[in-house]
């Protein structure tokens, strides 16, 4: 097992490090990183002192020792805007961000589990054939023309949702959140719901093709000759089966939904990372755009080693497999 | 009709595709419908009430004219008019032309790639496999959105990088199943044959296993392009896609979206109405084409 985790953790190391050399490719070769990393109404005197203190002035392999030593500690530069450190604006607004996906990969769950089942026990007819079409449409939404539309219908035409920002917060043991309060739930419905229709429709795929493959096998049949009733079946021993290869998948897709966050949190201005992003872009503040990037990726990879973690103590087969 | 039921007898790969659309009238109207759009992008001047982009035509008192409106010229603005007192009908063929434009040709260019590396990484095996295969697991393992904002956020905006960026994170899906597609060919008795013959590596690569290879590719890249189109038109919303120069349903989207609030829905509501058409008709053709190319999941 410890060796799984250490060849795995090694693989996360490996591939952090690859990103944080195209970040800063990206920042030091092909851009100017004086023009990226210095705020154009600078003075040429602050220029040069900026220019010394960042050492742009040193050969490329000395900048990315600096570069990586500094990330390693947890500095990823200053704003030019807010003039704080990119990491703390970050990490301020994660929690809006994991509010969000959180709530959103609960619907697609709550509601694409039921549905899958629903299509994969009675495959080819209507019912199937009805939800599948509509899963098809939902991966075939733009999802950022989805949200504009909810908030036309649900906020402007019908009022009955708000349409932007995250409402009032409540506390509850010591964590803010829109968890706690009418207002901010209400706020809440319609990001969620617009994050989640892709995944919903990878939900119920995933599940219609688990229940497809799992009905015939001689366990089923065995457990049906042994008189177990049809529910007890699909709901103990089928959904057991189905729910191993589905947690790979969500976790995986949850690090996915934290960067398609970037979208609903536009359309919603919902006050989170992908937000902070995009209004950087915009802004030119470059710094926080190649935090951003190192955090949601660094974000991506704990996911994932999590996961196969979780994935090989489920299913001891995938850590047998890897050694021989 | 000899020549048609030649394609549609069962032995070929086409035939059972097409055969496959015909069966199914929901792939049927799919198809239709994409072919009609694809048509309709392909000779959008020659068709477009208006040119959306030449300024002499367009009069700013005509803006934001809800659909069905008349201009003072006598002309109607079926779908209403933008800002500028565009048509907008004309300006949706125009996006769709961009739109479409870009999806197909980075869904090309990375089939190509992909198929080449693919190809590569299955008939050598060992070390080139190896590399090749680390390289696409690090790409699939990557969400397509994320690797997109990374480079255009570094990047800038632009169209051949927005291209750039969709061929990145396409070419190894396409590699993937290039190379599992030429795995089980590679052992057939016909490639056999033509190593014994003395054939060199090259044209036993494109010329024997590519053509055997290409159905499954082909389809996966319908997938794609679907995929691709929705992505430009999302990267093209937040603002980091194309210029306002290049104008694709995503920015006619994004425009709309300044003026939702205020009741001006159409200049929004029609242009995703046709990106989603586009892409819902595309991928449920490709659907029905993976369901008959894949009897595992097609068994209807």
């Amino acid at each position: 097992m410890s060796v799984f985790i250490i060849r795995r953790l090694m693989q996360s190391i490996a591939v952090l490090f690859v990103t944080a050399v195209v970040v800063f490719l990206g920042v030091y070769a092909i851009g100017d990183p004086v023009e990226m990393l210095i705020s154009p109404d600078a003075s040429p005197a602050e220029r040069a002192q900026v220019i010394a203190s960042l050492g742009l002035d040193r050969p490329m392999w000395q900048q990315f020792l600096t570069f990586l030593w500094n990330a390693v500690h947890g500095d990823l530069g200053r704003s030019f805007v807010f003039n704080r450190p990119t990491i703390s604006l970050i990490l301020e607004r994660l929690p809006a961000t994991l509010e969000l996906t959180l709530t959103a990969l609960v619907i697609a769950l709550a509601i694409g589990i039921p549905l899958g089942l629903i299509s994969g026990l009675k495959p080819n007819s209507a019912t199937d054939e009805a939800i599948m079409t509509g899963s098809i449409l939902g991966f075939s939404l733009p999802s950022f023309w989805q949200g504009m539309m909810l908030i036309m219908i649900f906020s402007i035409w019908l009022g009955w949702l708000p349409s932007t920002g995250r409402g009032e917060l409540g506390s509850f043991l010591g964590i803010q959140s829109s968890f706690f309060t009418l207002d901010g739930l209400t706020h809440l419905i319609l990001p969620a719901i617009n994050l989640s229709l892709f995944k919903l429709s990878l939900v119920i795929r995933l599940t219609r093709t688990g229940v497809r493959e799992t009905m015939p096998l001689d366990f089923v049949k065995f457990a049906r000759a042994k008189g177990i009733s049809e529910r007890r079946i699909v709901f103990v021993h089928v959904l057991k089966n189905i729910l191993i290869p589905l947690v790979t998948v969500i976790g995986m897709e949850l690090g996915s939904m934290l960067a398609f966050a970037v979208v609903t949190e536009t359309i919603f201005a919902w006050p989170g990372i992908g937000k902070l992003l995009i209004d950087s872009i915009m802004r030119l503040d470059r710094p926080v755009v190649v935090a951003y990037l190192l955090v949601i990726v660094s974000l991506f990879i704990l996911i994932n080693f999590v996961v196969d973690i979780l994935y090989s103590l489920i299913d001891p087969r995938v850590r047998l497999g890897e050694q021989s | 009709m000899t020549a048609l039921s030649f394609l549609l007898r069962d032995e070929t790969t086409t035939g059972r595709l097409l055969r496959g659309i015909a069966t199914s009238p929901k792939a049927l109207v799919a198809t239709v419908v994409c072919l009609l759009l694809f048509l309709a992008a392909l000779v959008g001047p020659w068709i477009t009430p208006q040119n959306p982009y030449d300024l002499a035509v367009l009069d700013i008192l005509d803006a934001k004219l809800p659909p069905g409106s008349e201009s003072m010229n006598g002309m109607v603005y079926w779908l209403g008019t933008d800002g500028q007192g565009r048509d907008m009908l004309s300006a949706m063929i125009y996006g769709l032309r961009t739109s479409i434009g870009v999806g197909v040709f980075s869904g090309i260019v990375a089939l190509v790639i992909g198929t080449i590396l693919g190809l590569i990484a299955a008939y050598y095996g060992g070390r080139i496999d190896a590399l090749i295969m680390r390289i696409v697991d690090l790409m699939l393992g990557l969400p397509t959105i994320l690797v997109a904002l990374m480079l255009l956020a570094l990047l800038g905006q632009g169209l051949w990088k927005v291209i750039f960026a969709l061929v990145l994170v396409q070419w190894a899906t396409f590699a993937r199943s290039a190379r599992s597609a030429a795995l089980v060919e590679k052992n057939k008795d016909y490639v056999e044959a033509a190593v014994t013959l003395g054939i060199g590596t090259p044209r036993i690569l494109f010329g024997h296993l590519l053509p055997n290879c290409l159905p499954p590719l082909i389809v996966i890249g319908m997938l794609q392009v679907a995929n691709a189109i929705s992505a430009e038109a999302t990267l093209s919303f937040l603002g980091i896609g194309l210029p306002i120069t290049e104008p694709s349903l995503g920015l006619l989207i994004a425009n709309g979206y300044q003026v939702l609030m205020s009741g001006e829905y159409w200049i929004s509501v029609y242009p995703g109405l046709l990106l989603l058409l586009l892409v819902f008709s595309i991928n449920i053709t490709g659907d029905r084409c993976r369901e008959i190319l894949n009897p595992r999941l097609g068994e209807r």
